[in-house]
């Protein structure tokens, strides 16, 4: 390409004469021919862009800072780093509160106990986790429906059948299935972790109706959900203290893993993709030097004819 | 110099079979790599370094 490049526009890229470049530049510009009307046009469709960008951007600026929410601070997560990988102890205390705490109202229906093997648990723990449900399955031999113990291929049980049932059963409030909330909401693993642990009472003046409980966290401050999270609520299987916050954090992980159970591959290709492209820029650069050093040592002599 | 390139260079058949080559031992090269820099980076914290403590 420098080759093709060269017999194209050689001389000119040689030449360092500053007066010059004006010149060359007028010289290589297309936009020359171009009649009083398309430059106009141009004009506006690069002032429309600029101005159309610039609205959407202040308009997304006014969205954040409106609502009476308070916006989550940031946490110090252990895999908030550009390679940190989640930390897998925590995942697995955080499918115990799930389990314990979580399910009781919240489906997660596209987590399957096949999913925990290699991640949290060993494949005997899935297989026993999943033997702990029972899953509605058929139609049998005789097209009759029957009850199983669950397979490590069977999904989370949900805790209502559907969305009707679990409007009815929490004062007409769905909870949300709980796959990818860490993905669905604002502020992610660090909007659930303060939802978690920042319930108090309502202040003066803000009603809450019956069944409504007061979190400054949640859009519009009044939620369906009461606290659930309190201090030694579960007992850690690993002896860990279960204080308030180690829960909501614990839960936090899991449901960033969740949402992201290609987290770690994710950090992992990030170095692999630092690698290779350090190695093709390097190689890059090089043959780029190799390629011109033909062309940038070239001097051209003018030898005047002998009669 | 010459020799590399005589031997492995000068040909077609040759160059390609080092581009394959050469191609295989790089990748598994810098997958090895950058996995053991990843998990040291990460010691203590993947399931490998806890799974010992359910088997």
């Amino acid at each position: 390409m420098a080759a093709t490049l060269g017999r194209i526009c050689g001389s000119k890229l040689l030449k360092s004469v500053p007066a010059l470049n004006l010149q060359q530049a007028n010289g290589l510009s297309t936009a020359k021919t171009w009649t009083n009307g398309q430059k106009k046009l141009v004009a506006t469709i690069g002032a429309l862009t600029g101005g159309v960008g610039a609205l959407i951007y202040a308009l997304e600026q006014s969205v954040e800072a409106s609502g009476t929410e308070v916006h989550p601070p940031k946490m110090p997560w252990s895999h908030s780093g550009l390679i940190s990988a989640l930390d897998h102890s925590s995942v697995r205390r955080g499918y115990e509160v799930y389990k314990q705490v979580c399910s009781a109202c919240h489906s997660m229906k596209y987590i399957a106990y096949r999913n925990l093997v290699g991640v949290t648990h060993t494949e005997a723990e899935a297989k026993a986790e999943a033997e702990g449900i029972m899953v509605r399955d058929g139609p049998d031999d005789a097209g009759n429906y029957y009850d199983r113990p669950g397979k490590l291929s069977d999904y989370f049980p949900s805790p209502y059948p559907n969305e009707e049932a679990a409007r009815a059963a929490n004062n007409g409030a769905y909870p949300p299935d709980l796959s990818y909330i860490v993905s669905a909401r604002h502020g992610g693993e660090d909007y659930i972790f303060s939802l978690l642990t920042g319930y108090f009472d309502a202040p003066a003046g803000v009603v809450l109706r019956e069944g409504q409980y007061f979190n400054p966290y949640f859009p519009g401050g009044a939620i369906s959900m009461a606290q659930v999270l309190y201090n030694e609520v579960i007992e850690y299987q690993d002896g860990t203290p279960a204080t308030q916050s180690q829960l909501a954090k614990d839960v936090a992980t899991f449901l960033k893993w969740t949402s992201e159970p290609e987290h770690d591959v994710r950090k992992q290709m990030i170095i692999k993709v630092v690698g290779i492209m350090t190695f093709l820029a390097a190689i890059t650069y090089y043959i780029k030097r190799h390629k011109w050093s033909a062309l940038k040592s070239r001097k051209i002599f003018f030898v005047p004819k002998k009669d | 110099m010459k020799v590399i390139y005589n031997t492995l260079f000068k040909r077609t058949s040759t160059f390609a079979v080092v581009c394959i080559g050469s191609a295989f031992f790089f990748e598994r090269a810098l997958d090895v790599a950058s996995e053991s820099f990843f998990e040291s980076v990460n010691k203590g914290k993947l399931w490998k370094d806890i799974k010992h403590k359910y088997e």
